[in-house]
């Protein structure tokens, strides 16, 4: 059970801010040696972008896709505002898949039209296309849409029907750093309406930029969760030293802090910097290139789990 | 909100989508339109050696000198008016009844009619002098016969893959996972998916049948309203197969192997291209168990030999029966991903 789930149970935070509660969730895929999602349980509060951390493989898209009401667990469950989940929850999300074509040779406008037409409920198209920003192409056939283009459409639909609670599966996956942070606008712009977002990716600083509050995933079952900064400060008090492994030499005397080597870098996470960069120097190291910074989400998951996110 | 305006608004999203993909309408028109032009020239004129004899009795019974005679295909029939029928619309040259003397009909409008009843009158049946009757009618051309087996060969494909294809090519590249994650129930999508192609199959049954009768002028025996419903029936029940196909499969591959196994039987025992009257009376048993073989057969019925819907219900409850099993196990065993 996690601190949340604890906490709620035992009255610290009501449980009427809570818009989503997974339960224990366990999933295996036919064949598989293992579960993909295996005893997960968090809590999503509302108006908060939730983040759901964690390499590829960790189960993260089969927790959301639970979550989302589109697969169904071995065993746990899933609640809504307090209730499990029912068929009138599809009428209260919205949902942007890590993968998903479009209907072939209809426009955009066409496009959110269909999937207006499919909910009792929806947002004006004109809102929708100013929220979204999609003027510029909804009259474009959508399979002649860029990858920036393509996402906010789909982020559009997952819109259309002005859910409560929308899901965002890797949404910023395969586009460049400029349609990322562009799209980064957009979901703040969904927060700021107040709606709750539950987010997957496997980019630590759009989590970091984006997430009020975050689990981190590994082998099906969360390993951490909380504010970022607080889960920072709760696992880390120090610094991360990089220096390219070409410039470090090893001492004698042993380094304050924890040394390890990823691609090419030598980093040393320590809380006692001018020690740190003293015992190099004595060493022999050059300093030329060293690089002082924050402990980031990615820093956490490497000491949670001793492997990259990234992996 | 009502349900009906979620199959509507996925119905037209299918039609545009059809519409606008240009490759595949050009395809669905000209193809059936190419194989019943090119048919109908190459049997234009007929090009049948043989001359066809009906025999009103047994063909034991007949002259030996005229039944020895070579190039004759003698056909035996039970029924005098079956027989005429035929003759009427020269599907045999001459109609001989055993006897002393001999009794024959000839068509007075058929060339070959005029030709086999010189050979009868130049053997040993013209004594003594045979009693001659005359009937009257329009040629049933190939052509008329195989239209009715084209129309449903294209309509088969046009369902199969047209449904099949397209729903498994959705799941495989997460358009149903999409559409799961909304209201819209599986019946509802099913529901437009099958009106969606049964407009288009109507539609192109439409245009290829009248568009090539302005050219090659079927000599139609039966209702045109009879052979709408048969073809619409036939519609239903091959969409509904195509259905049930694509209920579960999640590669195209798998879907296309199993259209093709379906598909090629069909195109060659339901009698699209020739009768299988005389075939083996299994295989004929084995081809009835495609919806193809009663469309073609009712259809052909109505067109060749002027038949009623009554006198074709055994072949329209079959088909409704078949669409109702397709449907009922393809919704029943649907999945979205």
């Amino acid at each position: 059970m996690t601190d949340e789930l604890a906490r709620v149970k035992t009255g610290t935070i009501p449980p009427v801010t809570l818009v989503l509660e997974a339960r224990e969730l366990v999933l295996r895929y036919p064949g598989a040696s293992a579960n993909a999602v295996d005893g997960l349980s968090l809590a999503v509060r509302e108006g908060l972008c939730f983040g759901l951390l964690g390499p590829n493989g960790a189960g993260k898209t089969t927790t959301v896709e639970i979550m989302e009401g589109i697969k169904t667990p071995d065993s746990g469950a899933v609640h809504y505002r307090g209730a499990p989940l029912g068929p009138d929850f599809r009428e209260r999300s919205g949902i942007q898949f890590q993968e998903t074509a479009l209907q072939e040779k209809l426009t955009v406008r066409e496009l959110l039209k269909l999937f207006g037409s499919l909910y009792p409920r929806t947002l004006p198209l004109e809102e929708l296309v100013k929220l979204c920003d999609l003027g510029e192409f909804l009259d474009r056939d959508s399979e002649k849409l860029s990858g920036g283009q393509r996402q906010r459409v789909l982020l559009a639909i997952a819109l259309v029907n002005d859910p409560d609670v929308v899901f965002l599966d890797e949404p910023t996956t395969g586009l460049d750093p400029q349609a990322r942070r562009n799209f980064w606008g957009l979901v703040r712009l969904i927060k700021s309406r107040g709606k709750t977002v539950l987010l997957t990716t496997h980019y630590m600083e759009e989590a970091y930029e984006l997430c009020d509050e975050v689990a981190i995933v590994d082998r099906g079952r969360v390993i951490a969760q909380g504010e970022p900064d607080t889960l920072l400060k709760k696992h880390f008090d120090g610094v991360t030293i990089e220096l390219p492994k070409a410039d470090f030499r090893a001492g004698a005397k042993p380094l304050p802090g924890k040394l390890v080597e990823r691609d090419g870098t030598m980093e040393l996470m320590t809380s006692e910097v001018d020690a740190a960069l003293a015992a190099l120097t004595a060493a022999g190291a050059s300093l030329a290139r060293v690089k002082v910074r924050a402990r980031t989400l990615e820093d956490l998951f490497l000491e949670l789990t001793g492997r990259e996110l990234r992996e | 909100m009502s349900s009906a305006k979620r199959l509507w608004a996925v119905f037209v999203a299918r039609n545009y989508e059809f519409l606008r993909d240009r490759g595949a309408l050009a395809w669905n028109l000209m193809f059936p339109l190419f194989v019943v032009f090119g048919m109908a020239f190459a049997f234009n004129g007929g090009n049948q050696e043989v001359f066809k004899i009906g025999v009103d009795g047994s063909v034991a019974a007949l002259p030996p000198g005229f039944a020895a005679t070579k190039y004759l295909k003698f056909v035996p029939f039970d029924d005098e008016a079956q027989a005429q029928a035929r003759l009427r619309h020269h599907q045999i040259d001459l109609l001989v009844k055993p006897g002393n003397p001999v009794s024959y009909w000839i068509n007075e409008t058929s060339p070959k009619g005029y030709l086999a009843e010189r050979i009868l009158l130049g053997t040993d049946a013209a004594t003594p002098a045979p009693v001659r009757g005359e009937v009257t009618g329009r040629e049933i051309r190939y052509v008329d016969w195989l239209v009715s087996g084209l129309l449903g060969m294209n309509m088969m494909f046009s369902a199969l893959f047209g449904v099949g294809y397209a729903i498994v090519r959705y799941r495989k590249n997460g358009v149903l996972k999409r559409l799961k994650a909304t209201p819209l129930k599986a019946v509802e999508f099913l529901t437009a998916q099958v009106l969606s192609r049964m407009v288009l199959l109507m539609a192109v049954f439409a245009i290829v049948y009248h568009g090539s009768d302005l050219f090659l002028h079927y000599e139609r025996l039966g209702s045109l309203a009879s052979l709408y419903l048969i073809y619409t029936l036939g519609g239903f029940c091959l969409v509904s197969l195509g259905l049930l196909i694509a209920a579960r499969a999640t590669s195209e591959e798998l879907a296309g192997g199993l259209l093709n196994l379906l598909s090629w039987p069909m195109m060659f025992l339901s009698g699209v291209w020739f009768s299988l009257e005389g075939a083996p009376r299994p295989l004929r048993l084995f081809a009835d168990i495609f919806p193809l073989t009663h469309v073609i057969d009712a259809a052909r019925a109505v067109m060749t030999e002027g038949a009623t819907l009554s006198q074709v219900s055994g072949h329209l409850a079959i088909l409704a029966a078949m669409t109702v099993v397709f449907l009922a196990i393809g919704s029943w065993s649907f999945r979205w991903e």
